[in-house]
């Protein structure tokens, strides 16, 4: 067998997969098995298929995705922690014509959040939430978030959320459904190529609307992992997301074309 | 002469605004500023101008919303007062970090607390020290009539985009009530997108094409970093502090003795100095119209020719008097009276706090 020269197969017509430009050289910051890394790259292959590259402006939370600005190659805003919401409502009222979306976790967008998630999905201001629920808050070292899970171990509920004196994992998804400015809300997953792919179909019907300008918000949530903060290992994490965290927070479409379903 | 109306001081700053080629208004409801946003509300700004005005959920939201718009570049503006001015300071510190122009207008109230909403000028530590967390400064303007409620509000966003930073506009309860003969300006044009890209590179509204992103952000994890762009922004307080003071003197060539009030409370004052003139004191008034930065020369400069007293006059338990202080460094006598909570002094009443703390004291 004769020898393969790499550089003869770099052509082309060989290409198959390309990282998209949207997603700068930078390293990300995200634990090994982390589904950030994987939602952002959907996110920026969705913008640059959608030819969106220079008019979009995201929002970026506090929280792990704290430097999703450093990754994702298009004009981004630091939002304070919980803020991003008002954040992109400022941009969007003021640039109707851009492409406005906020990329928040479950303790940003569900927690200190709240107010500004539910008045902007009220208002239907017409942008994208891409919202990553884990459960956990990760960056501060694994404390207990809205949407941690009944009898979950994290560093403030060591001994496992007790739902008495802890109150219950905030379904915020199906809460901000409820509300008439909601257009489009839906929850995925990304811990295999095929719910990546699903989550990208949603990911793109999301912005697709906001281009199209269909009245409303449109809502992706994805349920995501965090073995750091659970303990685990990625694949661990991910056995224990879609054994525990599935059921409770059931992927799927919650509300489409301003329908609950 | 631009057009003469008779206007509420809240009212002449929601005009101005629209005038002043505004692109956004973002508020909240808190008396006694709540007229600012009806009025824009009433007065279809988007039919005059393009101009948007929206109801935020909260002053937490509003403020946000102009951090959004402000780093879009365009011009917003937002309203409040006292509490409602608490529960911004967040967005005022990531704006001023983040270096994202904006103009909010302080409608003061008594405090602290929920305290009431009659006048007050109790909110000028937090006005002209900072206000939030970090280390910041923001320019103040102290409007003293409605006609300064309406004029200030261009020179405000002078200010906001020469220097990329929040601009305060701190009147009370009283300016913003009342109603005073006002000459409007005429209608500025507001800027066009395209402009706006010129003008303003570092404006986060869409990637240029073949050109790099923009990023607006406060944080920088690398203290040497973050040291860096803290010095950056000290740089620019000094600027701000050689060039932009505003101040105004009223019968000081001959004084013996000083007053230094700002707004409301200087209003009052040019009473006092009338009183005490016809009693044969001589006593002159300096109005700060810039609080932050805090005219120190004008002040040292009197000293200088030999005043013998200064009385800072304000409706607080004593705030602006540390910055005379600062400035007089006890070469001469200095003291504070003011009513507060709500309370409006007399000009009789300063008169004889005069004679009690600086005269005879």
């Amino acid at each position: 067998m004769s020898e393969i020269n790499i550089q003869d197969i770099i052509k082309p017509e060989n290409l198959v997969y390309e990282k998209t430009k949207l997603m700068t050289d930078k390293t990300l910051s995200y634990c090994p098995g982390c589904g950030h890394g994987t939602t952002h790259r959907l996110m920026m292959e969705v913008i640059e298929e959608l030819g969106q590259e220079n008019d979009t402006i995201g929002v970026a939370p506090v929280g792990c995705s704290v430097l999703a600005y450093e990754f994702m190659n298009v004009d981004m805003q630091e939002a304070a922690h919980g803020r991003a919401p008002a954040v992109a409502t400022g941009i969007k009222r003021l640039w109707p014509d851009k492409v406005v979306f906020t990329y928040q976790g479950d303790g940003d967008l569900a927690a200190i959040g709240t107010a500004e998630t539910i008045h902007a999905c009220n208002r239907g201001e017409q942008i994208v939430i891409i919202f990553i629920n884990n459960g956990i808050y990760g960056m501060t070292g694994g404390q207990m978030a809205p949407t941690t899970l009944p009898g979950m171990k994290t560093s403030t509920s060591p001994y496992g959320r007790e739902i008495e004196s802890m109150g219950n994992p905030l379904k915020i998804t199906e809460l901000i459904a409820q509300l008439p400015g909601t257009y489009y809300v839906t929850r995925h997953s990304v811990q295999t190529p095929a719910a990546a792919r699903k989550a990208k179909r949603a990911i793109k019907k999301a912005f697709q609307n906001q281009i199209d300008g269909k009245p409303g918000l449109s809502f992706v949530e994805v349920v995501s992992n965090c073995n750091s903060g659970w303990k685990m290992d990625p694949v661990q994490s991910n056995t224990w997301m879609e054994e525990n965290m599935f059921p409770y927070y059931q992927l799927g479409d919650i509300k489409v074309d301003g329908k609950l379903l | 002469m631009g057009e003469l109306k008779l206007m509420k001081g809240n009212e002449a700053l929601a005009e101005a605004a629209i005038r002043a080629g505004v692109d956004g208004y973002f508020g909240y409801p808190i008396t006694p500023q709540s007229e600012v946003i009806e009025y824009l509300m009433a007065e279809k700004p988007h039919e005059r101008t393009g101009m948007v005005v929206l109801q935020a959920e909260s002053e937490v939201a509003s403020i946000n919303m102009l951090y959004g718009g402000g780093g879009t570049g365009k011009k917003v503006m937002t309203s409040s007062s006292s509490p409602g001015i608490s529960l911004m300071q967040e967005g005022l510190s990531y704006m001023a970090g983040g270096e994202i122009p904006c103009v909010v207008a302080n409608i003061v109230r008594g405090g602290p607390g929920l305290g009431d909403i009659q006048p007050a000028q109790s909110d000028y530590f937090q006005s002209v020290k900072g206000g939030g967390h970090g280390d910041y400064r923001l320019p103040v303007l102290a409007p003293a009539s409605v006609q300064e409620m309406s004029d200030f509000v261009p020179i405000a966003y002078d200010l906001a985009f020469k220097y990329r930073t929040p601009v305060l506009i701190v009147s009370d309860g009283l300016i913003g009530q009342m109603m005073e003969k006002v000459e409007l300006f005429d209608q500025m044009p507001r800027l066009t997108d395209e402009e706006i890209n010129e003008k303003y590179p570092w404006a986060t509204n869409g990637k240029p094409v073949g050109k790099e992103k923009r990023v607006l952000t406060s944080l920088d994890l690398d203290p040497h970093k973050l040291e860096k762009h803290n010095f950056k922004l000290q740089a620019k307080y000094k600027k701000i502090e050689e060039e932009e003071v505003q101040f105004e003197l009223i019968d000081c060539e001959d004084a013996d003795y000083i007053i230094v009030a700002y707004g409301s409370s200087s209003r009052i004052a040019q009473k006092t100095v009338q009183l005490a003139r016809e009693e044969g004191i001589k006593v002159g008034l300096l109005r700060p119209i810039t609080l932050w930065p805090f005219p120190k020369k004008p002040i040292d400069d009197l000293v200088v020719k030999g005043v013998k007293g200064f009385l800072s006059v304000e409706m607080s338990a004593g705030q602006m008097v540390e910055d005379v202080k600062l400035t007089v460094r006890e070469r001469t006598k200095v003291e504070h009276f003011g009513r507060y909570g709500g309370v409006i002094h007399s000009p009789e009443e300063v008169l004889d706090a005069l004679k009690s703390k600086i005269i005879g004291g």
